[in-house]
């Protein structure tokens, strides 16, 4: 191990993760504002609501990430329509590209993950809100709502942590993020495992960090459903 | 169609295909290996297989494989060169490729099949034995059958997940499926054509993956009350 050149690299280390939080955090507030309708629709009884977002998902999730990106990097520009509109400066730059695919990404994979949330709330629950007379869109802004996101908490924390793996193909499109600064020394020092392991380590660090901010997220918003703690217990019987 | 460029394209496929199959041997191979491992009662053994696995959740695919592609080129050479060869050698893309997904997968088996197993009633092993069964026959014969149908769920996800992992693979200069649209897409000034192309493919093989795994969970869970008729 060459210390002296991870140490030498590490400014570009640092604003590679700049730029890894910035896509990761651009993207993930994007794409949940675009979840929420879709995951209501997806979980809605009439299929012409719900079918148009199943075909959205099942693309998504189908294909990978890579060709989603390249579809919007290196696609769109084969149309001369879009090169003459006026949204051309902003998709000729690989950063928006970059988080336009991640957001419509995540979004397909949210959606499902909210879909499956508000599906399992107990019946019960809808019926009693529905014969206290209040409206469909009280019934879903209090009832539904509050009750699905807090059960999607696990799910959404593995796919950030997905999304944070996955913004390291923005390397592939020359954006300077983590993997881009590792690949950039890798080729200036020759010294691979250097390059990677350094990365490596510090997406280890964000990954771990992501869990545990996760974890004291659903301590606190699902705490109802953790094991209960003997201790109270035997304090009371005593 | 495709300007000619069908045939080039089914023909990444097939490597596509033959480095995810590739891959998911090395997998499976690992993921027995890694769920024996954290089921061991020796903790050095329960250790080495929790770093395995922590290790592959917390680092993407894409910094492992250029991590395992370049870094083994170096190492790989050094080797030799300390051995007494002065040739140089270079790593193929394919076998890079199919060293690095196989190792990333193999973690993510390795919990699938630790829950399978562990979703196993320890009697019936037990039972297995009393009868006088040898241990090897107590694990064909009543803990893997088992074991492969409560591992199937998990085992389809991750399939696909890795079908889909395979694409990165032609950042490292492999010609698969992602390569060729790209050099398709170079020569007639049609990317979109060409990924999307890629795209549906790609849609192709998870769509019939999903439908072989449904039927061979309908299968496996024929004896489970309620099960197989949830499957179908």
């Amino acid at each position: 191990m060459n210390f002296d050149a991870i140490i030498e690299s590490l400014p570009m280390y640092a604003s590679g993760i700049g730029l890894t939080l910035q896509l990761l955090g651009a993207s993930l507030v994007a794409g949940l504002l675009l979840a929420m309708p879709l995951g209501i629709a997806r979980a809605s009884d009439n299929v012409w609501i719900s079918r148009p977002v199943w075909l959205y998902t099942y693309f998504i999730r189908g294909t990978p990430m890579l060709v989603q990106l390249f579809l919007i990097y290196y696609g769109v520009a084969q149309f001369a329509w879009v090169r003459e509109s006026a949204m051309w400066p902003l998709l000729s730059s690989a950063w928006f590209c970059a988080v336009l695919a991640f957001t419509l990404n995540t979004a397909a994979y949210t959606a499902e993950i909210i879909a499956g949330a508000i599906r399992a709330t107990p019946h019960g629950e809808v019926e009693a809100a529905n014969s206290l007379g209040m409206t469909r869109l009280a019934v879903l802004t209090r009832i539904l709502l509050p009750s699905a996101m807090r059960r999607a908490l696990p799910a959404y924390s593995n796919e950030v942590i997905m999304m944070l793996h996955g913004t390291s193909l923005a390397s592939v499109v020359t954006l300077m993020d983590l993997t881009g600064a590792a690949r950039e020394m890798n080729s200036r020092t020759y010294l691979p495992f250097e390059a990677f392991v350094t990365a490596g380590v510090l997406y280890m660090a964000m990954t771990f960090s992501l869990v545990a901010l996760f974890h004291l997220a659903e301590r606190r918003w699902l705490g109802h459903l953790a094991p209960r703690k003997s201790t109270p217990l035997i304090a009371a019987t005593v | 169609m495709l300007h000619g460029f069908l045939p080039t394209l089914l023909e990444g496929a097939g490597t596509t295909l033959a480095l995810a199959a590739a891959s998911l041997a090395i997998a499976v191979a690992l993921g027995l290996i890694g769920a024996a491992a954290k089921l061991s009662r020796v903790p050095l053994v329960r250790w080495i297989a929790t770093t395995y696995t922590t290790i592959v959740r917390g680092v993407p695919d894409l910094v492992l494989m250029l991590l395992i592609f370049f870094g083994g080129q170096i190492g790989l050479n050094a080797a030799a060169a300390w051995m007494g060869f002065d040739s140089y050698i270079d790593i193929d893309p394919f076998i890079a490729g199919v060293a690095t997904i196989g190792f990333i997968f193999g973690a993510y088996l390795t919990e699938t099949f630790r829950g399978a197993l562990m979703a196993i009633p320890a009697g019936q092993r037990e039972a297995g034995l009393a009868f006088g069964m040898s241990r090897m026959s107590v694990f064909v014969r009543i803990t893997f059958p088992q074991m492969v149908r409560f591992a199937i769920p998990g085992f389809t996800n991750n399939w696909l997940v890795l079908v889909k992992s395979t694409a990165i693979v032609s950042v490292i200069g492999l010609t698969d499926m992602m390569h060729r649209a790209g050099m398709a897409a170079g020569a007639t000034r049609e990317p979109f054509t060409f990924y999307l192309a890629a795209a549906v493919i790609y849609l192709a093989i998870t769509s019939v993956s999903l439908l072989a795994l449904g039927a061979l969970e309908k299968r496996v869970t024929v004896g489970v009350f309620g099960q197989s008729r949830r499957v179908a």
